[in-house]
């Protein structure tokens, strides 16, 4: 099944056209990694998916259900509201820099939105939320503040955070590039983990190799276009596109 | 006059001083923050209604708006002119509205727009976003800036003389006067700063309340 589809989507910010016309479909259970060099489109691309940006033109659809179509004239138009809240609960999103909210303990931070928008019962929220850290392998830093965590800890209390709401498609935006190195490797492992319980992920990032490992399908971007895309081994290993070969060539294979 | 009795006198007037203080905070801190609301509306119509607002509250002296609120009404528009004290509460929920709401509105707009996103991605509703996720960072943020304004407010609560309101500084003057002596007004300093003493406590402990985070 289709859990994502992006039909003709368009976005300019003024005059400068960053999406040009990108269609992109997300099966379930694939794991799709965008990559592309900075202002290439692929983060607003995937906020024009998630409806933090809205779209000019395109169609946007999660399991076969419109959030936007477009018009005879070619404009986007949403659904109402309703049905976009509804639709929202198919996605989550994981931020680069973790946006966990700093007055909540950790707890707090996965278990909230469950009580308050989900309207699960407190002790539901708590067993979901204590799985969750425990596959984290944050159990112990149930009660701790954000604050008091390192940047890998955080960004994995916001895939749990995510991950509570039991999306049907996860995104991932740069996910480790307000990490160094060492912290970027236990959020891997933890995508790893994900793609291999056959979670739907749509990954933006600059890890070549990882987007290599992980990924079922990769989309290369460059100045709003789709320039290259398919199975990792063909996009990377053997690009034919100039463009990406000039991008992939900054990186070791 | 007998220490004791000069006391006394000072500490009816302190009572005064410290209902305008109470009344004072009790309206104008809600208040401010739907100021603050108007004045980052989108409605450019309801934004520049209270920026103008803002603006004659900050522009002008308090000791003038209190005038305003007490001779206008008869003066210019021959209507009665209105109860004193309630006067004096007015002009000050006023004029401490427009400055909490600017207050409120520099902690609003310093959150990182990441907060809203989050909360929006997760399926939190506006009013939800609002009370449970942007209020309390806001009001940890806002806590200095609102302790000034607070022990300004205490100092300033000696402007009700000029409507003749028998506030604290009311009475140390017309003591100070009949008695030619400094001492009323030494006794009216130390009430002004013991008051602000505890002010000044009773903040630290909420800041200390809201440390629990970062």
């Amino acid at each position: 099944m289709k859990y994502l589809q992006i039909k003709n989507l368009r976005k300019s910010f003024g005059n400068l056209e960053v999406i040009k016309d990108i269609s992109l479909d997300v099966e379930e259970g694939q794991v799709v990694a965008v990559i592309g060099p900075s202002g290439s489109g692929k983060s607003t691309l995937l906020r024009c998916a998630t409806l933090l940006e809205t779209m000019d033109s395109g169609e946007l659809i999660y399991l076969g259900e419109h959030a936007v179509r477009t018009d005879a004239d070619g404009k986007a138009v949403y659904a109402h509201a309703r049905k976009l809240r509804q639709i929202q609960r198919y996605y989550g999103l994981v931020f680069q820099n973790f946006n966990l909210f700093p007055h909540y303990s950790v707890i707090k931070n996965v278990t909230d939105a469950l009580i308050t928008v989900q309207r699960k019962s407190r002790a539901e929220a708590l067993e979901i939320g204590r799985e969750l850290l425990r596959k984290m392998s944050l159990s112990d830093k149930e009660n701790a503040y954000p604050y008091q965590l390192s940047g890998g800890q955080q960004q994995r209390v916001s895939i749990a955070r995510a991950l509570a709401l039991n999306p049907k498609v996860l995104f991932f935006d740069e996910p480790t590039s307000a990490l160094d190195p060492e912290l970027t490797g236990e959020i891997l492992k933890v995508i790893r983990d994900l793609a291999a319980e056959r979670m739907t992920m749509v990954i933006v990032t600059h890890e070549m190799s990882f987007a290599r490992d992980v990924a079922d399908h990769i989309i290369f971007m460059d100045e709003g276009v789709i320039v290259e895309e398919g199975p990792p081994e063909k996009v990377i290993n053997n690009p034919q596109n100039e463009r990406t070969r000039a991008f992939l060539s900054r990186f070791e294979r | 006059m007998k220490l004791e009795v000069l006391l006394l006198k000072l500490s009816e007037g302190m009572l005064v001083s410290v209902e305008i203080f109470t009344l004072t905070l009790l309206f104008s801190l809600p208040l401010g923050l739907f100021v603050a609301f108007g004045r980052m509306s989108k409605n450019p119509l309801l934004r520049n209604i209270i920026k103008i607002y803002i603006s004659i509250m900050r522009g002008t002296p308090l000791i003038l708006q209190l005038m305003v609120v007490y001779f206008g009404p008869y003066y210019i528009f021959g209507l009665p002119t209105p109860h004193r004290f309630l006067a004096v509460i007015i002009g000050f929920v006023l004029n401490y509205a427009a400055y909490f709401a600017e207050i409120y509105r520099a902690g609003i707009e310093s959150m990182p727009l990441g907060q809203y996103e989050a909360a929006k991605v997760l399926g939190y509703n506006k009013t939800q976003t609002f009370i449970k996720i942007i209020l309390p960072q806001v009001i940890k943020r806002i806590l200095p800036p609102v302790t000034n304004e607070v022990i300004t407010l205490v100092k300033d609560t000696s402007l009700a003389f000029v409507i003749s309101v028998p506030e604290m500084f009311t009475a140390a003057k017309a003591i100070a006067s009949a008695q030619a002596s400094m001492l009323p007004f030494v006794g009216a300093g130390i009430f002004y700063y013991i008051f602000n003493y505890i002010v000044a406590f009773v903040m630290e402990w909420v800041e200390k309340k809201f440390s629990y985070f970062r």
